[in-house]
């Protein structure tokens, strides 16, 4: 492996100007994916430093690392800063940004300078809520319920709130940008079913955005406005209802876990396809599972309440809701497993990740199910298991996939390779450091250990000192790729222009790309994922 | 040009889906609590002024109007009618801010602006006999503040944009081939027409009593 | 150019039309109908007018691209999910026979 520091010759993206305001003035998509790149790795480092904190309070069953709250702190801040901050931007505004204008064929997206903007707003609310965080942060939750988030709690919940508020118009802009730029933008002979499944999926996770985010939007500031004004609509003394609160806030937060996975699945479909060297299996189905996702996912947001006064009848309904919109999850995960069957495997870090996002996204899935059953619901709601369930999605489905994306398209954005031995390492790490983490917690949900507490009964000890072992564990699995990919940049070999011989627009062009992408504007006549008619070897670790 | 102005035209309309979903929460609020309040909402009515609203009604739909005739005078080029119209719908929006503000600060007199301020506490019936408020008549006039603060502020910055696509009107920076931004300011504003005409039956007319104000 | 003028006289019609429902709708609320009923009527005039305005000021109904149509009657339709599950707890509250459900 040469150590020798090669510099990349041709014009591209990245060389084309020099200079501070060429980046932060950039219309150029691919800078703009830069530019959140960094920001979005900052905020995961900050979500996981509050992780750290809650692992190791709770290594002893005792509250003796910080009063409880400081630890309702700690929980809340992790759960905003990694939901608001990370999951929802990371693929899309990443990924999603620097190949989406690529896959179909475009110079940019529909609407570069309001991508830019995207990024500003993004970098205000990040910055406000830093600035939340070192005053103190909040206390109440990422789902911050009324009342105690607009009448009891004594953090700076209005500021919070607003930083989340702005949040979403960066959500929404970007969600806008990728509707409008996969209508009108197609490259000649690109219609919609020859378009890659990573762009039917980030549409499906557009429409989510842009239905859903200004719900949330509407409800901090309702918060807000309680707080100051010290009435309100979740006001019991005026007539008002709490349960309201909720009923608004995860209208938009169930949609919003498949904003967050979506693009994760988006990543699935070309991954999985380049490394079993095989057409996706079933397209239409699914292109159109992505839709039904984003769909189903707005129909089912009470199952959140089952526990908090609804009425029997509309649990009922909500539970029945639920289980249809596990369906076309469970279509991909069979689609991308016939993909695999009778398909080259090869095992380079990105399919790595993908494996492990089948297995655990799968679990993660299934177990929604389980918190779907009401009767089950009753028992687990408010415990571990929940916490279980929705990291195994989160964690292990939606970070993996985000790994998976970042190596598989590392050549490409960057022109280099990472190292092949340390990417298997950390993906390695990640997995054994994830499961041991979250496993136990599937137990200790299911034997009584409620969540969001600091100290705990004795027995449940074990198990979490399991739990915090494998965040250790997990930590060092983030953190090489951390070092190894910047390692990359200055010393990674040379990549080609396709250096896995994958199929798809974005291969076809240099690594890095020229700032226009393409050198003509290509006529597409053939089908997505047409990997028989190219050689079935994928040059891996070199 | 015209791949340009269909994108930025579908561009503007899933903004105002955007709204439309944003001021969703507060319709949904409403419903719920007109359902489980029927007689505070009708309370609530009628302590709306009936010729404030009514004139805000008027003011809104005629401003439509120039707004619509503003895009037809920029597709035939005639730049400086689109200008003036324009400036026309800024003046009436501005017209409707005033009466609003006309509005909240009787609120305020009446005692009715909801929180510490809150002073509405009994009612005087018909025979002269008074009794105590009911305590959802704040919730009632939440609603209406936030609603209409919200929607107030949507004309505020409605009236920005069109002030700033005015004066580049005039200045002739648009033309019959090129207006995108007098067309797509123009849905923004019927957008906040198009609240208001909800708004307008929903908080005053519920009830069959109005008052003059 | 394939954008449709509106002409400034249709323009001027659909303005009286607004007008005429406005009207009409501020005097229907003052004949005692029942709540429900004069709700129902104020929110079909509204919806009207809201009509006229997305159709012919908005250009819904002239324009080519379809598009901006189908978006907004998906803003429609999600707004609808919100109303109605919402309501589906709302209304059945204290139906069950289980005490608090």
């Amino acid at each position: 492996m040469a150590t020798v520091a090669q510099p990349i010759e041709r014009q591209n993206y990245l060389n084309a100007n020099y200079g501070w305001k060429s980046w932060l003035l950039t219309t150029d998509h691919k800078r703009i994916a830069l530019l959140y790149l960094i920001s979005i790795t900052f905020m995961f480092f900050v979500g996981g430093f509050f992780a750290t904190m809650i692992r190791l309070e709770l290594l002893t069953p005792a509250g003796d690392l910080m009063t409880s709250d400081t630890y309702n702190k700690m929980f809340s801040m992790h759960g905003i800063v990694m939901v608001f901050f990370f999951l929802v931007p990371s693929i899309p505004a990443t990924l999603g940004n620097f190949l989406i204008p690529m896959m179909l064929g475009a110079k940019d997206l529909a609407f570069p300078r309001i991508n830019l903007l995207s990024w500003y707003i993004y970098m205000v609310s990040a910055v406000l809520m830093i600035y939340v965080i070192i005053t103190g942060g909040v206390d109440t939750g990422w789902t911050f319920y009324a009342p105690f988030s607009t009448t009891y709690s004594n953090t700076n919940v209005v500021l919070a709130g607003i930083a989340i508020f702005i949040n979403g118009f960066s959500s929404i802009l970007t969600g806008l940008n990728f509707i409008v730029t996969t209508h009108r933008m197609r490259a000649p002979g690109m219609t919609w079913n020859r378009m890659p499944l990573f762009v039917w999926s980030h549409y499906a996770t557009s429409v989510i955005q842009v239905l859903g985010t200004p719900v949330i939007a509407i409800t901090v500031l309702l918060v807000a406005i309680e707080r100051i004004w010290h009435v309100g609509i979740f006001d019991p003394k005026v007539g008002g209802d709490p349960v309201l609160f909720q009923h608004l806030f995860w209208f938009y937060s169930h949609p919003a876990v498949y904003i967050m996975i979506l693009p994760s699945m988006a990543v699935m479909s070309e991954v999985i396809t380049c490394f079993s060297r095989k057409r996706i299996f079933g397209y239409q189905f699914v292109a159109l599972a992505s839709i039904a996702i984003a769909v189903l996912g707005f129909l089912v947001w009470a199952h959140h309440l089952f526990v908090a006064g609804i009425s029997a009848y509309a649990a009922l309904v909500f539970s029945l809701l639920s289980y249809f919109v596990a369906v076309p999850s469970a279509i991909k995960v069979f689609n991308w497993t016939a993909t695999m069957y009778k398909g080259q495997i090869s095992y380079a870090t990105p399919m790595l990740y993908a494996f492990g996002f089948i297995g655990l996204f799968t679990m993660g899935g299934l177990t929604g199910l389980f918190l779907a059953a009401l009767g089950i619901d009753v028992h687990v709601t408010d415990t571990y298991f929940v916490i279980a369930h929705f990291h195994f999605i989160m964690v292990g489905g939606a970070v993996m996939a985000y790994l998976s994306g970042i190596h598989f398209w590392w050549p490409k954005i960057t022109g280099r390779m990472y190292p092949e031995a340390w990417g298997k390492i950390a993906a390695g790490l990640v997995f054994i450091g994830f499961n041991l983490t979250f496993l136990p917690q599937f137990i200790l949900g299911y034997v009584g250990m409620p969540r969001r507490y600091h100290a705990y009964s004795g027995e449940f000890q074990v198990l979490n000192v399991l739990s915090t072992a494998g965040a250790s564990i997990l930590a060092v699995g983030y953190l090489l790729p951390l070092v190894y990919l910047l390692w990359s940049l200055r010393y990674g070999e040379l990549a080609g222009n396709n250096p896995w011989n994958a199929v798809g627009l974005e291969w076809m062009t240099s690594s890095p790309p020229p700032t226009f992408n393409f050198e003509e504007t290509p006529v597409v006549t053939w089908e997505a994922y047409q990997y028989d008619d190219v050689p079935q070897e994928v040059p891996v670790g070199r | 040009m015209e791949q340009q102005r269909e994108s930025s035209t579908l561009g503007m309309w899933i903004f105002l889906v955007t709204e439309i979903m944003f001021f969703g929460g507060l319709f949904t609020a409403y419903l719920i609590f007109r359902i489980a309040y029927p007689d505070v909402w009708d309370m609530g009515s009628q302590h709306m002024e009936f010729w404030p609203g009514t004139i805000n009604t008027v003011i809104l739909l005629c401003s439509s109007f120039t707004v619509a005739a503003s895009v037809y005078f920029i597709q035939r080029g005639q730049n400086k009618m689109t200008a003036l119209l324009l400036f026309l719908t800024v003046l009436m929006g501005c017209g409707f801010l005033c009466v609003k503000a006309y509005e909240y600060h009787n609120h305020w007199e009446e005692g009715t602006i909801p929180g510490p301020l809150w002073t509405y506490n009994t009612v005087h019936n018909p025979d002269g006999t008074t009794r105590p408020a009911p305590h959802q008549l704040q919730l009632f006039f939440y609603l209406y503040f936030v609603m209409t603060g919200l929607h107030a502020l949507h004309v505020t910055i409605g009236i920005g944009i069109l002030a700033v696509v005015a004066f580049w009107a005039w200045q002739g920076k648009y033309t019959a081939e090129y207006h995108n931004p007098v067309h797509i300011s123009g849905l923004y504003w019927h957008f906040v027409d198009l609240v208001w005409i909800y708004l307008f039956p929903l908080l005053y007319l519920i009830s069959n009593k109005h008052t003059a104000g | 150019m394939s954008e449709h003028i509106f002409p400034i006289r249709a323009c001027f019609l659909v303005w009286i039309a607004l007008m005429a429902l406005m009207i009409l709708t501020v005097f229907l609320s003052t004949v005692p109908m029942g709540h429900a009923l004069n709700t129902i009527v104020a929110l079909i005039i509204a919806s009207m007018k809201a009509a006229l305005v997305l159709l012919f000021f908005m250009h819904l109904k002239y324009e080519s691209y379809k598009l901006s149509g189908v978006v907004f009657g998906a803003g429609l339709f999600w707004l609808l999910i919100l109303f109605g599950l919402s309501l589906v707890d709302y209304l059945s509250r204290g139906t069950s026979g289980v005490p608090g459900h």
